[in-house]
């Protein structure tokens, strides 16, 4: 673990890409080949699952930091990460370890089938192995939590730079179902099989938001629009005789879209499509509001009546396979005609559909359009370019979202709690409230939207501020307004102001209006109305 | 009550004083020169005689009166004296005595040596008022030689690498003790003008620093390649150290020991360097006193109190000006944590 740990280390001590990617490279360059293939899982999001109760790990390290619980919750609090919270209050290690990372991360996911006495054991005998940033590391890795400021891009990017493999290339390899255990270095990523992972997804195309005028981006002609649909955005891949829906998060869904089974009768193997999944309201040809595919996203198994209630189809907006050829670098115009063909004779009960393309005249025109997007349950246009490649990831350039602006709410703030991580001991995480007569009645919360200075002068002001104290949370006085934005909003019975927001943030610090300027309840309701 | 905590500060009612007030009042007792310490605005001040220079440095023509540490005064019958705290050169608890019982007033204090400061010494007491900006048992601090090594390698990379360095302390106090643990063999050293004239005003009191070379407009890369700059925490913020080109950056604070705000400060490395003490200073600090009541102020106080409690101390909270925790970045600054 040490090699690793001096990686982490470099990593963590840098701001910079460039230092980060170098390090990350002469790792990928000499570590062994099982330690190199778990840190490119754990750097595109495989990490190993948590194998012992936070509670647990709380009370172990209290016990043995010799503190009582409530001082060690209340460091907690301020450290804002448990794992680190733990490294520093153990008391330094007598021993060392030269036992490596995959060692280690086989120890930890051995634990899951041990009993609990057996796994405090394994636990705090490591605590006396691992020293320094060793030590918070493991800690990191047995809470599930690791996380080290390296995005997937640069991770593909250096472990290009350390293997010769073009970096578009090297992502799609590392798409898919695969683990450390299912697979081995050289079979990911030097010398892979093309029908090893039959299911394996392409890199998703990511599009960046229009700012302005869309006029910038040149000729319409050039271009061609399409409804932005709010639902799960996924890849539907049918190969080897069997189809495999991906979502963008790589997360398998296939068991969670049964009805997704049938493709195979309709469409030929060999065909990979990328669209948006949507719950599907056949009577009136629309999507439903995103709350009813909510009710089928986190369940394994789908009950008949929830199936029934909100069916899902795939509204497709290219094609990134056809005959089991690869044709991602084809312009999107041919793209999205050979779409049009694989889906033409499709019958109308088929769970895949082609996603429209709108005509439009000119940019002011499809201004008009963007406008009308909430009547065909639609966040905005999606504006891409008609002879772009499907690229790999976020490129600007070729494809932009055009979202509706939010809807929008003036809000009091009544409490606040400290961030975690980055945000550690800075009050970024705020509840807000509208009038109801006389009172304030909390209806979100939000934790986004404001410059780092905003929230250093905010943080400043809720310390000299508060009136009680609730853990980490901060009742304060009623004094500053915020604008929240929302993309969305639907009745609840689980929030005692009856709403539920989709994506709240802060749009704005309202400096200018006072609390009794801000919006009030029966505000909401009347949105609840209108967009609800 | 020997002390009272009053809305201008402490208050000592038999002998008509203050300590550390944060509004103007007739008679001043000042630990020390930090700017959440030593305000402005009082008729008479004293201090002792190792912090006086730095105080006039900062807050100009003041009444100014100074005694050495130790040596015990009468101030309307009541017998104060200061005692080394060991936070920054000058620094000092304040001893109170009257009617044979004995407070004390820590100020900021820590238990470890710098070689800079004078050594903390413990004054044993009926009362004693503790800081606690570092009152949580995740702060424990590393040795000093540890520290120095881990400064002085990351500047010796860097100028390997052709990269000046530049540290953010606090001018008063923090940027000298980070002077005293550098090797300056290792390229020249140089000072923003806000730590140089704090170093004059030692170096004049006879504090030995290594040399160092006031940053001009003339001073840049090119004439002192591979130099460590030595500023305050705001001006690596901000544009001036642009003369200097890429350069690694870094800040000496106990805060560093945190990772979240390590990464906030978005410096290339943070030296977990403190003029307060940790956990373990603190409650060896309170114990050596002998003190049974105990006031926490100056940090994370509730915690603080209900820990002393525990520990069989009768512990109460003063509350400050600042609330209960300074972690927020302006505050650690003034406060040179």
């Amino acid at each position: 673990m040490k090699r690793f740990s001096r990686l982490f280390i470099t990593l963590d001590q840098t701001t910079k890409t460039s230092a980060k990617t170098v390090a990350l490279a002469e790792y990928f360059r000499d570590a062994p080949d099982a330690d190199r293939l778990w840190t490119i899982a754990l750097l595109s999001g495989r990490r190993p699952k948590r194998t012992v109760n936070a509670a647990r790990l709380s009370e172990w390290a209290a016990e043995v930091a010799g503190l009582p619980m409530w001082l060690f919750q209340s460091s907690y609090d301020v450290v804002g990460d448990l794992a680190e919270t733990i490294h520093l209050v153990l008391p330094e290690p007598e021993r060392t370890s030269d036992r490596s990372l995959s060692d280690w991360i086989a120890d930890i996911r051995a634990l899951s089938t041990q009993d609990e006495a057996d796994r405090k054991a394994a636990v705090l005998d490591a605590w006396t192995r691992l020293g320094g940033t060793e030590r918070f590391v493991f800690n990191k890795l047995i809470t599930g939590g690791f996380r080290v400021g390296v995005s997937r891009k640069l991770m593909t990017r250096a472990l290009a730079q350390a293997t010769g493999i073009a970096e578009p290339e090297l992502a799609h390899r590392l798409m898919g179902n695969w683990t450390p255990e299912t697979t081995s270095y050289a079979a990911l990523i030097t010398a892979p099989d093309p029908d090893a992972d039959l299911s394996r997804p392409y890199p998703f195309c990511l599009a960046h938001g229009v700012e302005g005028d869309p006029a910038v981006l040149g000729p319409p002609d050039d271009w061609l629009a399409e409804w932005k649909w709010d639902g799960i955005r996924g890849q539907l891949i049918l190969r080897g005789g069997q189809h495999h829906l991906w979502s963008r998060g790589e997360e398998l869904m296939t068991d969670r879209f049964p009805e997704f089974a049938r493709v195979r009768d309709f469409l030929p193997d060999g065909t990979v499509i990328d669209g948006e999944v949507l719950a599907w309201d056949a009577a009136s040809g629309q999507p439903m509001r995103f709350a009813a595919l909510q009710t089928r996203i986190g369940r394994k198994t789908v009950p008949k009546k929830v199936l029934a209630d909100a069916p899902a189809i795939l509204r497709a907006y290219d094609l990134l396979e056809h005959d089991g050829t690869d044709i991602r670098a084809r312009p999107f115009a041919e793209r999205r005609a050979r779409l049009e063909d694989v889906l033409r004779d499709l019958p109308p009960e088929a769970p895949v559909q082609p996603s429209p393309l709108i005509p439009f005249d000119g940019w002011d025109a499809l201004g008009d359009i963007r406008a009308t997007a909430r009547d065909h349950a639609a966040e905005g246009l999606m504006l891409k370019r008609a002879d772009s490649p499907y690229h790999v990831g976020r490129k600007r350039g070729d494809w932009w979202k055009w979202k509706l602006d939010p809807l929008s709410i003036d809000a009091v703030m009544v409490y606040a709690q400290a961030g975690h991580g980055r945000r550690a001991n800075l009050y970024t995480d705020f509840t807000f409230a509208v009038w109801k007569g006389p009172d304030l009645v909390p209806f979100t919360k939000a934790y986004s939207g404001l410059t780092d200075e905003e929230f250093r002068k905010i943080t400043h002001w809720v310390r000299r501020n508060t009136l009680e104290r609730f853990g980490p949370v901060r009742r304060v006085p009623p004094h500053h307004v915020f604008e929240i934005g929302f993309e969305g909003i639907q009745k609840s019975t689980r929030h005692k102001s009856g709403v539920a927001l989709r994506f709240p943030r802060m749009l704005r610090w309202r400096h200018d209006k006072t609390v009794d300027q801000a919006n009030t309840h029966d505000d909401l309701l009347e949105m609840l109305d209108l967009y609800g | 009550m020997v002390l009272e905590f009053h809305d201008e500060g402490i208050y000592c009612p038999a002998g008509r004083f203050y300590i550390d007030p944060w509004k103007p009042v007739e008679r001043a007792l000042v630990t020390h020169g930090h700017a959440d310490h030593s305000y402005p605005g009082h008729r008479h001040y004293l201090t002792s005689e190792a912090a006086a220079p730095v105080i006039r440095h900062r807050l100009g023509d003041i009444d100014l009166d100074s005694i050495p540490f130790g040596r015990t005064r009468d101030i309307n019958g009541v017998t104060v004296s200061f005692h080394p705290a060991g936070h920054v050169p000058g620094s000092a608890q304040i001893r109170v005595e009257h009617g044979g019982e004995v407070w004390v007033v820590s100020g900021d204090y820590k238990t470890t040596s710098d070689g800079l400061s004078e050594p903390f010494e413990p004054v044993p007491c009926h009362a004693f008022i503790t800081e606690c900006t570092f009152g949580l048992p995740v702060f424990d601090w590393r040795p000093e030689e540890e520290l120095a090594a881990q400064i002085n390698e990351w500047w010796q990379a860097n100028r390997h690498a052709g990269r000046m360095s530049a540290i953010g302390a606090y001018s008063l106090g923090k940027a000298q003790r980070v002077l005293t643990m550098i090797d300056p063999s290792i390229a020249p050293i140089l000072t923003h003008g806000a730590v140089e004239n704090t170093n004059q005003v030692m170096r004049a009191q006879g504090l030995r620093l290594p040399e160092t070379i006031r940053v001009t407009p003339e001073v840049t890369a090119k004439t002192h390649p591979g130099a460590l700059v030595i500023a305050p925490p705001s001006a690596l913020a901000g544009n001036w150290t642009r003369r200097f080109g890429t350069l690694s950056t870094a800040f000496a604070s106990g805060w560093m020991a945190l990772r979240g705000v390590r990464r906030r400060r978005a410096a290339d490395r943070g030296f977990v360097v403190s003029d307060h003490a940790d956990w373990k200073g603190l409650n060896a600090a309170i114990a050596e006193t002998g003190a049974t009541r105990i006031f926490a102020t100056h940090g994370y106080t509730t915690v603080f109190r209900q820990w002393l409690e525990s520990q069989g101390y009768d512990a109460q909270i003063v509350q400050t000006e600042f609330g209960d925790d300074l972690i927020d970045e302006d505050d650690a600054e003034e406060t040179a944590a």
